[in-house]
Order: C-alpha cells, then structure tokens, then sequence
C-alpha cells in the first residue's frame, strides 16, 4: 500500500475533511491505487519540457479599468447563508 | 411528433405561427412527467418559469421576432448557475443552494429566447463516467434502464436520448459530454477551450472544464453552439475570437478531407466495436476523405495525467464549500476547524473527496515537483502530439469510447476501473482541443459513439464532418423503444 493510514488523516487535515472511523480503511485503499496508477508518469521523459497549466499558449491575463462596474447585491449573496447577523457571516467562536 | 423534430424545425413551426411556443413547451413537460421517473434524468423541474418563459417567448414572435432558439426549450446540467433556481451539482453541499445570477451560457440562451424546462442530474461536481457519483440517485440509459448512460453529463445525455427536450447543455473536463452522447446514441459536442464561457458554471478543474451541448444532430448542434459561444469579459480565459456561423460551414463537401486515425485508440479495441468504427470510416472514404494512421506516443499517458492536473485543481476549486457562506453546513459545529471538516466530509459525497484528496497530496510540499508538476510537462508532450497530427491531418477519428454502456453498480468500487473510460476522450481536454461524438451504430442494441477531433477553433470542420455523416447515415434518428 503506497499510502498509510498515518498519511490519509494528514492529507484529510489539509483538505479540512473528516473521514470517519469506517471509511478510513477504504480511502487508504482507493487512494493507494490512485496515487500507484498516477505514478507511471514517472516514466515519461520530460527533460527540458516546460509545464503547461492551461491550453491558451500566449494568453494573457486581461487588465481593466479601475472603475466601479458593480452595485451592492450583499442581501441577494447572503440569501444562501446558513447564518448572518447585521451582513457578517456568523460561525463558531474563532478566537478565545 | 414534436419531440421528433429538429431545432430547425420548431424555428420554422414558430415563425409561420402554426404553433406556440407555450404548447411546445407544454409537449415537453409533459413528456418530463411521463418519462422522467424511469430515468431519473432531472433534479429540478421549472415548470411554472418554462410556461413564463414560452409566453413570452411567444410575444416577441407575435411582435415579429425570428431567431434560431427563440421559444425552443432546454434542460440545463445543474452545473450552470441559473438565477431563482436550485443550482445543485449533483451534490448535497449545493443541495439547498438557489443561484443569485445566472451562469453566462444561460443568460445568452435566455437573450435568444429560450425555454428551460429543468436543471439535470449529473454526476457530483462534474466527477464521474457513470452519474452514479450523484447524491440524487443514478441515471438511468434510456436504451437500458440497467446501464449507466455515461458521465458526468449523465442526466443531460439521458434526457437528450429521450427526447425530453429539443436540446440539452452539458459540461466536459475528461469526456462528460462526449462519452455520456456515445453511451445514449446522441451528438454531443465539446468546443475548444475558451470558446464558451465558464462564468457562472461551477468550477470543476478550471483548466480542463468546457461547457457544450447534446443534441440530436450536429445541425441542431451547430446552431445553439452558434448562440452559447464567443468572448465574455466576465471570463479570464475566454478567448477573443470572432464565432464563425457553424450552421453555415456545414454543407461543405468533405472531398479532400484528411482523417487521421489514431493507432492508440485502435490497439485493444474489442473486435465488435472496431468493426462499428471502421463501417464508419467507409462512409468518410466514399465521401471522398482519405485515412492516414498517426500515432500520438504520450497519449497513453493521459489517463495517469488527467489523473493528477484535474484532482489537484479540484482540491483548489472545491476548497470554498466551506459551510460558511452557502451550501451544506453540519450541525452543531464545535467550533470552527469542526464546521469545515464535518460540513465537507458530510457535504461530500466519496468520489467527491477522493479527488479532492489525491489534489491535496499531490500539491503537498515534498510531492509537487514528482506528480503535478511531471504532469503538466507530459500535458505539454501530450499536446505537442497533438499539433504534430494536426500538421499531417484535419481531424482525428476513433471510438469515443472502449465499449457500450456498462451496468448500473458494475464499476463504481473501482476508481481507477471508472478512470480508464475515459481513456480516449481526456487527451483533447488535456491539449483544450474541441471533440464531438455522433452515434454511428449499436453493439448488443446499445449504441456506440465516433469521436472526432479537431485542432484549435476547428468546431466548424467538426461540426460540417459529422453532418455530411449524418446525412449518409441514419444512426442518429434511432430513440430507445418508450422514448419514440
């Protein structure tokens, strides 16, 4: 198995997901033959080939005019929230 | 019938006023109740806004506006953002989630008239060959009720085979739109990276994902692609090209076309389905195309490629379903760490999180230089593939997919079993290339898919290739017995 147990819970921290007790065993599982598959690109010769993040070779990032182009929409947005109060999105105590 | 009839058709219907666009759209939702529930193609039906949409609909036409889509209905993958209307994904996390804008391919479907009739299930977040990945239930093939219809853009592909609708939207990042049209008998089509806008339509993995249509013929096709494509400002990777008119180029004889037929996609091919392909070829020959074998060496290696770019930018996408501003929220957070992890764990569903996990691992330090990075460099092999081909040839043709449609439950404990159906399709999204699938015959009275694949913006050569096709053929008027 490429992937432990010990390895799984850290990657699930990072991702902010918890797995429960039942479901570990399985993850470490289908994520081992996940990261075994992915690992024949290894054996790809790619000396001095550049990474390509997207396909539009010479797109740039456009640029626009600083001007406000927008209205205020905040009580649409904040229609979807689980919790709001006075346009904040309420969550559990975050310092102490 | 008015199920029977191409987009074209309606147009006409509607513009001579034998018909209104209320009745049309009446047809279909009717259509919907009827079929839908042995399909479980849809998740959210808009019945009361499709009758709003086709009254009005028929008051610009009475006013005397024509245009190709105007009071014609569609369903929408619950992909697109759609303004007042449940935008799900497939997902628990969206499942109480009404979008407050529509996504740009819907706000340009509305201008010209459009009638949407549903938002249709799919596979979560765009992740799956199978809408089995849904938290709404599979799909069900209409040629099949036991067979998977393909995915993600199961429920879109399902809907178009039955004809639920004229036409229906969809999204491809590896093969959802081309692999589901292959499984269900339909034309689906794939544009080139940054034709079509990408604003409102939930992120998936931002340098693969291409939002495209189904349809019954690459004529209907031709002409919501007309409609959905061209540059949006409200999209960074939109690019600012004009839009040719598709419907135009499609008469174009295809004497002197150059097929390449691609020698990675025929090893192994079982012998059934490569019969299917190559009767498919004579067809092209006596046209007056000639073939020409080309090899794509790295080709082989997009699956395993695909397999970690589109992961790795789905952990980044999918990292602001946090359950602090919208979407699923757990109960009884103890305290903030707690509200993340258990509204993702619980918002999502497995397959959802194994890519978002095998994304996190390899973007972790210590493992970027081995996996993405290695990657994106065979992406770059891969595509540079692509363009040698495309310097002998026009387009590439080969099967979409390995086989016909597979039962519902046969694949889904297998990740990497599920990965490799989309072995033929993920390269043209690795190189941003447009691709099409048209049926072109049945195996075991299931249908079988031709894929073509173009260079860079060849969506009209692609489009004007499959309709001199279908005008030679007669696969694509085939419905699923029920669905006539």
């Amino acid at each position: 198995m490429s992937l432990t147990r010990q390895d799984v819970e850290k990657i699930a921290h990072l991702a902010r997901l918890s797995i429960t007790e039942t479901e570990m065993p399985v993850y470490v599982t289908s994520l081992s033959s996940i990261v075994d598959f992915v690992a024949e690109l290894s054996r790809a010769e790619t000396g001095g080939v550049e990474p390509m993040a997207h396909p539009l070779d010479g797109q740039r990032q456009r640029l626009r005019p600083d001007v406000v182009s927008e209205t205020d929409h905040h009580e649409k947005y904040q229609k979807n929230a689980p919790s709001v109060q006075a346009g904040l999105y309420v969550v559990p105590r975050v310092i102490e | 019938m008015l199920h029977n009839l191409s987009i074209g058709e309606l147009a006409a219907h509607l513009g001579g006023r034998q018909i209104s666009s209320v009745e049309i759209t009446r047809h279909f939702l009717a259509r919907i109740e009827r079929l839908n529930s042995g399909l479980n193609a849809i998740i959210t039906l808009t019945a009361a806004e499709a009758l709003a949409a086709a009254a009005a609909a028929d008051r610009r036409l009475a006013a005397g506006e024509r245009g190709p889509l105007l009071g014609i209905p569609l369903i929408h993958k619950d992909i697109f953002c759609t303004d007042g209307v449940r935008t799900s994904c497939g997902s628990r996390m969206l499942d109480n989630f009404i979008a407050p804008y529509d996504a740009t391919v819907v706000a340009r479907l509305k201008a010209a008239g459009a009638v949407m009739l549903a938002k249709a299930n799919m596979d979560e977040f765009a992740m799956g060959s199978s809408n089995e990945t849904s938290y709404y239930g599979p799909v069900k093939n209409p040629w099949d009720t036991a067979k998977v219809p393909g995915g993600s853009s199961g429920g879109s592909a399902a809907a178009m085979a039955a004809r639920l609708a004229p036409y229906t939207t969809g999204t491809d990042t590896g093969g959802s739109i081309r692999q589901p049209a292959a499984l269900t008998g339909v034309t689906g089509v794939k544009p080139t990276y940054g034709r079509v806008s990408r604003y409102g339509m939930v992120a998936f993995a931002s340098s693969l994902d291409q939002a495209g249509v189904f349809a019954r013929t690459a004529a209907d096709a031709a002409t919501v692609l007309k409609v959905m494509a061209g540059f949006d400002p409200l999209d960074s990777t939109s690019v600012d090209a004009p839009v040719p008119d598709y419907a135009a180029l499609l008469s174009a004889p295809l004497k002197g076309l150059k097929i390449g037929l691609l020698r990675e996609f025929f090893e192994g091919l079982e012998s059934r389905n490569a019969t299917l392909i190559h009767d498919a070829l004579k067809i092209y020959t006596s046209l007056g195309a000639s073939t020409v074998e080309v090899s794509l060496p790295h080709l082989p290696l997009s699956v395993p490629t695909y397999y970690v770019v589109a992961p790795a930018e789905c952990s980044s996408n999918l990292s602001r379903f946090d359950g602090v501003r919208f979407g699923y929220r757990c109960d009884q957070p103890k305290d903030l760490a707690d509200l993340y992890k258990r509204s993702r764990g619980e918002g999502f569903g497995p397959e959802v999180k194994r890519r978002i996990m095998t994304g996190t691992y390899v973007l972790s330090a210590g493992y970027f230089d081995a996996y993405y990075l290695k990657a994106q460099k065979v992406r770059r092999l891969i595509t540079d593939d692509f363009r040698s081909a495309f310097q002998q040839v026009d387009l590439l043709i080969g099967p979409t997919t390995p086989t016909p449609a597979f039962d519902i439950g046969a694949k889904i404990d297998d990740p990497v079993t599920m990965y490799l159906n989309d072995i033929y399709t993920i390269g043209a999204n690795l190189a941003g290339l447009p691709g099409l699938s048209l049926p072109c015959g049945f195996v075991d009275g299931l249908p079988m898919g031709l894929q073509l694949i173009g260079p860079h913006f060849s969506e009209g050569k692609l489009l004007n290739a499959a309709h001199q096709f279908q005008l030679a053929t007669d696969w694509h008027n085939h419905a699923p017995r029920g669905y006539e």
